[in-house]
Order: C-alpha cells, then structure tokens, then sequence
C-alpha cells in the first residue's frame, strides 16, 4: 500500500526529530535505525535525511555511509534554545566519551575539573587499589581532556620542527616523539607527545591549548592545523599486565613487534569490525603501558572489549589520584605543578626553560631547522641553566626521627601526591628552591618529590632540607638529590614485555 | 674462615645472617631442607597455581629491618589488604573498609553503640600497639634492667648495659598513664571475648575482632591470655600504620627470598639441604656445628633459629652446658603444639559469597568465617577432646586477587589458615583420610557462605601439623615456635637462662621466633639478637678476648 508522502508540518518535526537524533554523543545512525526508532518507513526517512544532508546539516560516514553528526549543526542533538559552536554549547559540563563507562563505576562521587571536563579522581573511596593495580596488574585511564591537534599537509613536518626542540626531519611515521616547545626566549611552553600517522599527518597532545600558537608559527606554510580534541577519546593502559590484555582487546595489532614510543594503527575488538584505533606504546606511569586514540563514536566499544579482556588480569579503572602518584614515582613533570609555562607566567622569574625542568634531554641544539627558541637555548647551553629539576627523597628513619618528636609513628602513608609547593632548603640553611610534587611511595617506601633548586645544589647526592608538616608543626626533613625516575621497571622499555602468563 | 654459622633458613635465620654479613662478618646459612624460608615459602604446588604454603600475609616486618636491609631493593613488594569480610548465616556479612566513616556504617546495622566504639576501641589499640612498638626495640633483658633501675635502683644482677634509647624505653613504659598501663596488663591476662565485652555488645563483631586473638594459637577467645594473641596481631605496622597487612607479590616465599638477596648481597653464603646434628662446643665455648653427614664446620658464633626442642635440645650435649640438663628438660616441655591448618586451593573463578556475590573491593581483603564466639569456642571444643573443628574458624585471602601472577588468567588460588587441627589425633593418626576428612570440612564451611564454590575447586592441597613440623621444621608445627602467653614471653622466652638471645654456652645463640616477640614474619627477635652477637664481639675485642662473648 503506498504510503502519503510527508506533507506541511509533519515532515518539518519528523526532519527535525531526525536531525535531533544526531548528537556528539552518538554521531553516526544507520537508515534503517533510525526509520525504526522514528517509526518511519524507511523511504520517508530516506528523504528526509537526504534533504538534511543536502543542505549540510547532517553528513556521511566515508567508511559505512552510515549518516553523521556534523559539528556545528544547527539544530542536531538535543541542543535546545542554546548555540552551539565549534561543537560545544555553553554552560555544560564537558564529558569525555567515556563519560558513560566511568560515571557507572564512580562508587565515590569523587570527581575532579580537567579542562573543563568532569573525571574521576578515584573510583573507590580511597585510590589505594587502583594505584596498586597499576604498578601490579593492570590501570585503565580516561585522558580525554588532553588537548589534541592535527597536523596535516606538505609542510607538517616543516612546522613540527619550526615549533618543537626535538628533531623532527628523523621522526618517522609509526613513532611518537616526546618534546618540549618553547616561545623565543626559549622558555617552556608545554610538554607534550606528537604521533607521526603519515609522511605529512601529526597528532600532538598537549595538556593546554595551543591551536593559535600552532597556526600563528605555521603562517605561510601548506599546513593545516585542526583541534580534534573533542573528537578523540583517549585511554591510557598502564601496568605489567596492559600487553596481555591490549591483545585481547584489539585486532590487527602485532603488540610483540611494538617498541617504546611506537604506534600501530588496529580495531577495537577481539574480532575485526569494532571501529578504527591508534594505539600508542606511551603512557604518565614510567610503567608497560599503551594509550589508545579512538574516535568518539568508537570509545565506548573501546572501553567495553579493554575491561572485559582486563577481568581475568586483575584490571581495574585508576582515577587521577592514582595516575598523579605513579606518574611522581615514574619522575614525570606535571605543567603548571612543577613548571609555569611561560604563556601564563605573570613574572619573569617564574618562567623556566626545558633545561630548568628536568626536559633538556628533548632540546636538540645540533638539529638543522631553526625553531622557536633556539637562539636563547644556545646561549642557555654557553653559560648554563640557573635552576634544575632534581628527584628528592627522605629515607625512612628521617620520617621516624620527625615524628618521634611528637610521639608517633610517621603519618604519611596512604596521601595522595600533594601539589602543594614546599620550600627546599640547603642543610640548615637558606632556601634553594621549592618541592612542588611529593608524597610518599607505598611501593619504594620513601617519601619522594620533584623539585626546582639552584643548579649548583642539583649534584646526585646533595642533601637538602624539604619542609614537611609533622603534627601541627612545620619540620624540616634531611633529603637527598637522587636519579629520576624513583621507580624504573625493565618491563616500561623491553622489547618484548610479556609477563608470565600460563595458559 | 667462616666468623658465624646460622641455623636455619628460615625469615628469621636469614634476617641475622644478613645483618651479621652486613657487619662484616663470614656468614654460613645451614638450611636442612631443599628450600629456604622455614614457614615463610611459595610454590607452584599445581601448574600454574603458586600458594604461600604456610603463612600468607605480613605486618609485623620490622620497619627497621626493610630499611636497614634495603629490602625494597632486594624484592618486598606489599600490596594492602584494606578491608575484612565476614559472612555470617543467612545472607548476612558484617564488613570493615579501610575508610573508617564506611565501617561505622556496616557496623551500625548490627549495633549503633558498637559502631561507635570502635573508634574508641581502635585508637586504645593503636595506643598498645605503639606501647609495643617501643618494647620491640629493646632485648628483654636490657628492658629488664633498665625497668629494675628506675624501680629499684639496682639491677646489676642482670649484668646488661642499658643503651640510652633502652633507658628511654623503660622511662617511657613506667611513665604510662594508669589507664594505658591497666589495658595492658589487662591484655597480657585477660580472654579477648572479656577484653573486648569492655567495648561492645554484637556478638558477630566481638567474633569478628576476636579472629586475632586465636591466630596460631591452641586458645579459643574465651580463654585468659588470649588477649594477647590479640595485642600480637596489633603490633604490627605498614609503614607506620599499625594493624595494616600486606600480601607480598608472589607469596611469603617472595619474602624469604627478598632477605636471602639482602643477605648475599653482603656476601653471606646459604647452603640448602644441610641438616645441623649439634652444636661443637670446645673450651666451653661453641666453637662450630657438626653436620649430620659428620662434616663438621667452625666458627666463633653459632646462632639457630629453630625452637628451642632444637635449638636447647637436639642440639646440644646438656652435659657440655652448666645447667644443661635443666635446660633440655624445660625445652622439652616447651608448649608449641600445633593448632592450625592450611587448606589452599586452586579455583576456577572467583567465589560467590552470598552476602557479596559479585566481584569488588571485599574480594582483595580479609575474608573470615568467625560468625559467632559460641561458633568458634565449639569449634575449639572439638581441638580440646582431639578432633579437628567440624565447623571450623576460617582466615581466608585470596592472593590471586591481590597479585594475577599467583593463578593462570581468569583462574583463582584461596589460601585458607584453618582452626582447630590438633597436632595429635585422638582417633589416630593425621593419615590421608583425615587430611581429606579435614579438607572437606573447609570446602563445607566454605559453601555454608559461598555456595557452589566446591564445584570451582580445581585442585586442593592440605596441610595440618605435622605437615608444618616436616617442611617447615618446626616441632608440633606451632607457627610462633611456641604459644604466645605470658608463661611464654619476655624473660621466660624460651627459658628464663636463654631469654635475651645468648645462651648458658658462651658463643651459642638464639634467633628465631622462639625468642621475644615470637612469632610471625617479622624479623625483629632475628634483628636483636645480630645486634646481640655484634655487641658481644664488640665487647670481645676491647677486652682483648679472643673473639666471642664475655660472660
């Protein structure tokens, strides 16, 4: 029987129902679902989309011609009276794609701003098991709100290594380059990774943003930058355990042939068709670990096959109190807790350069392209970085001694790491510089932290003064300047980490 | 030339060797068996499956001796067991989280007032635990001693010189505000059920507290002295946190072997399958061992870590020793028997308790079957006229939880301490029906609270005590090497002439856990009396001795 076809004021609400349909969350709708959800035969729906898409408000998925969310859309999603630009609306907490998957375990309602989106700082009352399950098991991490750009075009590489004191002319695609970018006094902007996916496509994560600065120092170039952060979820796999279950939760991926600081291109699922994934041998914990980078759409299916395959090896999702203990025990810097980047630095004397961080290791001063900051790092290198970053460590009869002043045993353990800046003193004397991350590790059984200190109280084995509160009181605990990182294990670089596993 | 021979390699004898070799000294390790690590041992018992054999979890490790030894380094890894679970009939569980505002929840459904206590309760505690915290640090006799000064301006009978920490110890101890004093006497006396009636009324929950006052112990909570069982188990720290357990990652096996590398890395040698036959005593002094292959081997120290039916006994000659056969004859009756089993089985998934059937946080902490005092007074019964419990007293983990390398992929291992299992059986001996008789009792009690957990049982292995007296060499299989009650402790421990670690024969000494504090892994009588020997050598050498102890 042949059915009217949509008239007057019906078709405009069915078309905008349609278009509803369509939102960040779920971007991506067959026909045949979504005649099904509308009650539409599926030539009405077929109409009605086609003129969406005729006038650009809903697009095409390349791979499946399923119909797609478009960013910036008027009218898709639930979007309600408010604009929408760029993808967001205003007044509403960002969630990452994850959201879903992360708020369902939340059992402590502890939840922490990053960059605007909501995440979880410890999924248990206390952060205790998850900091355990990844230097034992295995820790699965939500970093979405991390900034991330696309770099694309002939000139990609150009631009890399006009921004980033690394030497971008020998990356090569497959592997991730870790590197710091400085403005021209050749102070630190941000830390952060840059994924080589093609001869001229980059991906940089970066923990700020830096689209402006990105485009601003590609002026004139045949490059094209593009700030895919919202969509782009990312998952860090961290611990001895992540390689058995990073196998079993993806397709397409040879983990054994993986290096540190590698990237394969594979699908989430333990059989093909669960939608594209970038994984990333990478990681904050200084342990085995990979990142996984997968379109929104594809995040949930990504967290599903990650947890499933991770029940039978001890698994558990960590929180950011968790990450922010391993990743001080792993000797990594935190922008904005133990460096000001030099782009919010209100005065000078607060703005450091990669040397002064604890990052002189990704300034390549005999690299061929000039980048930013390179004249000002050259003369750094002549006379010398005036602060460095160094590892401290109390040992514990220092920790007893303290606290034994006031009748206790030390009461230190089970903090997370504070952020709390705390000044370091030379033996008995004046301040040399300030402690900004510590806390004491269950796992070294030391009470550890980075610091900023005059260069010349940098040597291994230096003692310092680090203040600590003992009771009411302020104390001032013995140190030492020993290597980063604290914790080291072999398994964090080996070639081919498998743990043992029977069966 | 070898300067000290240890006796046994077990956490004990292992923790002396390395502080002796740390010391400089040429240090020999005696072990009889295969294996080291005495009671402290892990094996793959089934492929794939690694069990701590006997003992499971640790707490009382000395701070002092992890730092010293720069155990960490070395190996010791303690992932926190937080929280306790005990299931109780019906459905029912009374649980305890490591956040303190959610057990005063769990608390309160069984009794508001109970909840409340037990912040009162646990700060006193913590109060006895760091009262014993400051006695650890102090060999008994130098305690004594420095006590009997301040008490009655003498104490030279003692002939001990008191360091000027002891001194601060004693001070500290005899400054104790009554109320503090009054606890612990109370706890050196007392039943734990009596101990703890003086803070609640819930019946499950005083069961629930009371698990650590039975512990390795021929005692049931109603019995006096068991307090003091209770006071052990809250002596013990991680990281200045008393009463916090940790599981090493890959067993206590992993704990024995983490000391051993301490030890050897200062260069002490440990031979397995050497069994000692006795002590070589020349001069009136100990002057080596005699191997039971007849080899002998000299030194100026000998140290043993075994209890002292060995150390006092098997191995000694009393007629080399004044009082030496007054010696041997108390040894003998020494109490240490057995009073405990292990049941540890390999599983093919995670249990279902009724009262928690999925998986979550309960699952990596303490999981006790303790429901009630009458339940576990019956169970003690039943050790009393002879028998193993019928229903017995269950202290559970499950390691697989804690550590994925203990069990192949989605598979489990459930360590199970058991009690009451009696050393000797009044209906025969421990033969294979009885052990399996014992095992299935376990499973029962097991499926009472996680049903259908016997059809997860892939492998099963069960050991009573004189399992424990043949792999660990401990007589009676007691896992304190003796029980812990005051006829047992401080001086009398193991005998009012060998209670700080030197013996009647000069040269000899004693290490193990036997000596005060006792037992479990915890190093601490090991660390003192090492310091002991240095001491004395110290002391030797300045008396142009000619190397050895002076008295």
């Amino acid at each position: 029987m042949p059915r009217r076809a949509p008239q007057g004021t019906q078709a405009v609400q069915r078309a905008l129902a349609l278009l509803r349909s369509f939102t960040p969350e779920a971007p991506e709708h067959r026909l045949s679902d979504l005649a099904a959800s509308h009650g539409l035969h599926p030539s009405t729906a077929h109409r009605l989309l086609g003129v969406l898409e005729a006038e650009g408000l809903i697009g095409r998925s390349p791979d499946s011609q399923a119909y797609r969310w478009v960013p910036g859309a008027p009218g898709a999603g639930d979007a309600g009276p408010s604009p929408r630009h760029n993808g967001l609306r205003p007044l509403e907490p960002l969630r990452t794609p994850f959201h879903r998957r992360t708020a369902a375990l939340c059992e402590s309602g502890a939840w922490r701003d990053w960059s605007g989106y909501t995440c979880v700082e410890t999924y248990e009352p206390t952060p205790e098991r998850e900091y355990w399950a990844i230097r034992n098991a295995a820790g699965l991490i939500d970093v979405s709100p991390l900034f991330k750009y696309e770099i694309t075009g002939a000139d990609a590489e150009r631009l890399l290594d006009r921004l980033m004191t690394r030497d971008f002319s020998k990356s090569r695609t497959g592997r991730v380059m870790y590197t710091s970018w400085c403005n021209e006094e050749g102070h630190l902007l941000q830390d952060g990774n840059v994924q080589r996916l093609a001869r001229e496509r980059f991906l940089v994560s970066a923990a700020e943003p830096c689209l402006r600065w990105f485009e601003d120092c590609g002026w004139g170039m045949d490059v094209e930058v593009r700030d895919v952060s919202e969509e782009v979820g990312v998952l860090a796999l961290q611990g001895p355990r992540a390689r058995a279950i990073a196998e079993a939760a993806t397709t397409g991926i040879d983990f054994g042939a993986m290096r540190y600081f590698d990237l394969a291109a594979g699908e989430v699922g333990p059989v093909a068709g669960g939608g594209p994934v970038t994984v990333t041998r990478t990681g904050y914990t200084g342990d085995l670990g990979y990142e996984f980078w997968v379109a929104a759409e594809h995040a949930e299916a990504l967290w599903d096959a990650l947890v499933e395959a991770g029940q039978d090896h001890g698994l558990l999702p960590a929180g950011l109190l968790a990450l922010d203990m391993v990743r001080v025990e792993a000797g990594l810097v935190l922008i904005d807790v133990d460096y000001v980047s030099a782009s919010h630095a209100e005065i000078e004397v607060l703005k450091v350069t990669p040397a002064e961080a604890g990052l002189g290791f990704t300034v390549k001063l005999d690299k061929q392209a000039d980048f930013v900051g390179r004249r000002a790092l050259e003369l750094e290198r002549d006379r010398g970085p005036a602060w460095a970053m160094v590892g401290l460590e109390v040992d514990w009869f220092e920790l007893e001694r303290l606290w034994s002043e006031i009748d206790l045993r030390p009461q230190i353990v089970g903090q997370p790491a504070s952020r709390e800046p705390t000044p370091v003193f030379a033996p008995g004397g004046w301040q040399v510089g300030q402690c900004t991350s510590r806390f004491f590790s269950p796992l070294l059984k030391k009470y550890i932290g980075l610091a900023t200190v005059h260069a010349d109280a940098a040597a291994l084995g230096t003692e310092l003064d680090v203040e600590v509160s003992v009771g009411y009181g302020r104390r001032r605990a013995r140190a030492r300047v020993v290597r980063r990182p604290f914790f080291n294990p072999a398994r964090k670089t080996a070639v081919d980490p498998m743990p043992r596993v029977d069966e | 030339m070898t300067d000290a021979i240890v006796v046994g390699a077990g956490h004990n004898g292992l923790v002396a060797a390395a502080y002796l070799a740390r010391a400089g000294l040429d240090v020999v390790v005696l072990e009889s068996s295969p294996e080291i690590g005495g009671a402290t041992r892990s094996e793959e018992a089934f492929p794939g499956f690694r069990f701590s054999v006997f003992s499971y979890l640790v707490s009382l490790l000395r701070p002092e001796v992890i730092h010293e030894l720069d155990l960490v380094r070395h190996g010791l890894f303690l992932v926190p067991t937080a929280s306790t679970l005990n299931p109780l009939p019906g459905g029912d569980c009374l649980f305890r989280e490591a956040d303190p505002q959610r057990t005063y929840r769990h608390i309160a459904r069984h009794s508001r007032r109970d909840a409340e206590a037990l912040f009162e309760y646990k700060l006193e505690m913590r109060r006895m635990g760091h009262l014993m915290y400051r006695l650890q640090r102090a060999a008994p006799d130098e305690l004594a001693a420095a006590i009997g000064d301040r008490v009655v301006e003498s104490a030279e009978h003692l002939d001990v010189e008191v360091s000027a920490e002891v001194a601060d110890i004693a001070r500290y101890f005899l400054d104790l505000p009554p109320a503090r004093l009054r606890s612990f006497v109370q706890m050196l006396t007392m039943s734990s059920a009596d101990f703890l009636g003086q803070w609640f009324e819930s019946d499950v929950l005083k069961s629930a507290l009371s698990s650590s006052s039975i512990i390795g112990s021929m005692l049931s909570p109603r019995t006096p002295g068991s307090a003091y069982v209770l006071l052990h188990h809250y002596m013990g720290e991680v990281d200045g946190v008393y009463r916090e357990w940790g599981f090493q990652k890959g067993g206590t096996g992993a704990v024995a072997a983490t000391i051993a590398r301490a030890a050897r890395s200062h260069g002490a040698e440990i031979r397995t399958q050497s069994p000692v036959a006795r002590v070589l005593v020349s001069d009136g002094r100990a002057a080596g061992v005699v191997l039971a292959n007849g080899d002998e081997l000299r030194a100026a120290v000998v140290m043993s870590s075994a209890a002292p039916q060995i150390s006092l006994g098997r191995l000694l000659d009393p007629g080399d020793i004044p009082g030496g056969a007054g010696l041997v004859e108390r040894a003998a009756r020494w109490q240490s028997g057995g009073c405990a089993g292990k049941v540890n089985l390999a599983i093919s998934g995670l249990p279902r308790f009724e009262c928690m059937p999925e998986p979550g946080p309960h699952l990596s902490g303490g999981i006790t079957i303790a429901p009630g005092l009458d339940y576990v007074d019956r169970a003690y019964d039943d050790a009393k006229y002879g028998g193993f419990s019928e229903r017995p007293f269950i202290d559970m983990i499950i390691p697989s939880v804690l550590d994925p390398d203990m069990a192949p992929p989605g598979k489990h291992v459930l360590s199970c301490f058991v009690q009451y299992a009696p050393y000797e059986l009044a209906a025969g001996s421990w033969d294979e029906g009885q052990r399996e008789a014992f095992g299935d009792a376990v499973v029962r009690t097991l499926a009472e609270y996680a049903p259908g957990i016997e059809d997860q049982i892939l492998h099963r292995q069960v050991l009573v005590p004189p399992d424990i007296e043949a792999i660990a060499g401990i007589p009676g299989g007691n896992i304190f090497h003796g029980e812990l009650r005051l006829s047992q402790l401080f001086l009398l421990r193991p005998d009012p002439a060998a209670a700080a670690f030197r013996t009647p024969l000069p040269g000899y000494y004693l290490c193990g856990s036997s000596t005060q504090f006792g037992g479990g892994i915890s190093g601490g009588p090991a660390r003192l009396a090492a310091l002991r020997v240095l001491d004395d050598l110290r002391t030797a050498d300045t008396a142009g001795g000619g190397g050895g102890e002076t008295r």
